[in-house]
């Protein structure tokens, strides 16, 4: 992650935070959860709506298997015990839901008890990951956006009854850079089981930060607010920062925070308040009469398992095994989904220093038609000086963008491989026409070197490589 | 759980479900709920520990539908229903503090 948040103190000494974090992840099914609508974001308001997710009297919810199937498949990634889930009915009266309940678990869900391991090793308690549908999206009018001076509501309900898990970690985060390591982790085990498609700022993956404070080294946990609204990694950085500092100030002033819902307000940098937790906590949950059980039965279970395709935490201990770097040295390609190339790439026989060096620089755009045979055969030409690092950069662009074999592709394009024999010919007419150069670099002035490299690639049309250039000078400045 | 609801209780409750109710009725309701959690109050005497908690009467589980698409209801149709709609939407008065 680029901007670190933790290169200064946060907190002053002696205060720790206390994070835990609810991530509301879209599934990314054809359909809602409980009826046939189009689960699908941005279309016209209002057009992708039924009697069953308007909540019309007479109307039955059928939960979508593909939606059960991937709740399932997040909660085995997550390392969760897939158990018999229970749908309830959670009352309150809000117009972005028509029924007047949201469906969701709630003593019975789905996945209880999981993990995730972030790069570093630090294992973050999943306490569980339910299913639930999501609700409408409301627009207020009037008061400038502002919800309390609002004029009237606007409601959408494309989103209502779109399937949903939340991921609930335990409150056991202590910095903020860890919960966005959290979040990019969780973001990546989505991607890699295609399960949702985590687009934060579309909000397919939505953040849900409860933070609170305490003396560092206690265990005790003290009244925590939760924050939402947050729509970025590095969103989540400023509001969990700004929040603690917020808790430890009035702390420290003999005063304590309200237990309450915070909204994130990202240009001014700080939380605000919102509704108070203790009119809204009684959501009288009780099982939906509509909807039974879902129990997945063993085989299913089996099933899910021997199909999970590999795991970031896995790809990066094989990708660091094979490329003999640290973890934390893969993350880019992990990110990129290019560590099976460089993987598979390096056992073809390419070096690995140079291998990863290609993903990091010179592959955001992905592996496009690029194969491990071909991008091993160029890293190796490469390593033999048969190609200048740019023209190196030229031909793996073609083999991206169109595939082929290297050595044809460098032909193609005029990249011959200049002997040295030819660069010592041209060198040595460089120096008879310019002595005085010359005569500087033996002197020790190293700015003339890229007087002469520079002459050298225009001489040649770029084919030489710098670094053959810049050993055969020195190698003439010894003789 | 004792098999008795107080009338703050009752009153509580009607107005989390937006239930407007008068004094008499919330005697009236007060006396019947207490008569409704008597009885249930009765199946907690029983011993039940080998007995499977039930989540609803029928003998189901797993009754899915497949993930595929079936066309919506017409919009205009739909909003026309609706006492105010605007730009496609549609307009309730001004929601009072946040969504929970
Ligand atoms: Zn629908």
């Amino acid at each position: 992650m680029s901007d670190t948040t933790e290169t200064k103190q946060v907190l002053p000494d002696g205060w720790e935070m206390v994070i835990g974090l609810e991530v509301h992840v879209e599934l990314a099914t054809k359909t809602k959860l409980f009826c046939g609508c189009a689960n699908h974001f941005g279309d016209e308001p209002n057009t992708n709506i039924c009697p069953t997710c308007l909540g019309l009297p007479g109307s039955l919810p059928v939960p979508n298997e593909q939606a059960i199937h991937f709740a399932m498949v997040l909660g085995r990634a997550l390392g969760c015990s897939v158990e018999p889930g229970i749908f309830a009915r959670k009352n309150y009266f809000y117009p972005d839901m028509p029924k007047d309940y949201q469906t969701t678990q709630y003593e019975e869900p789905t996945n209880e008890h999981g993990a995730i391991t972030l790069p570093d090793g630090r294992v973050i308690a999943i306490e569980r990951a339910h299913i639930e549908e999501d609700t409408g999206k409301s627009t207020h009018l009037g008061g400038g956006g502002r919800i309390h001076d609002a004029t009237a509501t606007l409601v959408d309900y494309n989103r209502a009854g779109v399937p949903l898990v939340e991921v609930v970690s335990g409150p056991e985060m202590r910095t903020a850079d860890e919960a966005r390591a959290y979040v990019a982790e969780l973001r990546d085990i989505l991607l890699a089981t295609g399960v949702s498609d985590a687009r934060m700022e579309e909000g397919s993956m939505r953040v849900d930060a409860n933070v609170s404070v305490r003396p560092t080294g206690s265990d005790e946990l003290r009244t925590r607010c939760e924050i939402k609204n947050i729509n970025s990694l590095r969103s989540l950085g400023r509001a969990i920062n700004y929040e603690a500092r917020r808790h430890v100030d009035l702390w420290t002033n003999n005063d304590q925070p309200t237990q309450e819902t915070r909204h994130w307000d990202e240009e001014g940098g700080r939380t605000t308040s919102g509704r108070s937790k203790e009119d809204a906590e009684d959501y009288r949950y009780f099982a939906c009469p509509d909807l039974p059980p879902l129990v997945p039965t063993a085989e299913t279970i089996a099933d899910i398992d021997s199909s999970m395709p590999a795991l970031p935490a896995a790809r990066r201990a094989a990708l660091a095994e094979a490329a003999g770097v640290a973890e934390a040295d893969t993350l880019l390609a992990i990110e990129r989904g290019l560590d099976g190339l460089a993987c598979e790439t390096i056992a073809a026989g390419g070096d690995a220093t140079a291998v990863m060096k290609h993903v990091d620089q010179n592959l955001a755009e992905g592996q496009g038609k690029l194969t491990s045979a071909s991008f091993a055969a160029l890293v190796s030409m490469e390593a033999d000086g048969a190609l200048s690092s740019t023209q190196v950069k030229t031909v793996l662009a073609e083999l991206v963008a169109n595939g082929g074999d290297p050595a044809a592709i460098a032909a193609s394009m005029g990249f011959e491989a200049m002997d040295t024999g030819e660069l010592d010919g041209l060198l040595d007419q460089l120096i008879a026409d310019n002595p005085d150069e010359w005569g500087r670099f033996l002197e020790g002035d190293n700015k003339v070197q890229g007087f002469f490299v520079g002459q050298i690639m225009k001489a040649t049309q770029g084919k030489a490589d710098g670094k053959v250039v810049n050993q055969l000078m020195r190698q003439r400045a010894q003789d | 759980m004792s098999g008795e609801i107080s009338r703050d209780e009752v009153a509580h409750v009607a107005s989390l479900a937006r239930l407007s109710i008068t004094d008499d009725e919330l005697t009236t309701f007060t006396d019947q709920l207490c008569v409704v959690l008597e009885t249930a109050a009765q199946l907690n005497a029983l011993d039940l520990d080998d007995v499977e908690p039930m989540a609803q009467p029928y003998p189901l589980a797993n009754v899915l539908r497949v993930d595929e698409i079936v066309p919506s209801l017409d919009r205009d149709e739909v909003l026309a229903q609706a006492p105010a709609a605007e730009d496609g939407r549609f307009r309730v008065p001004p929601a009072l503090g946040e969504a929970p």
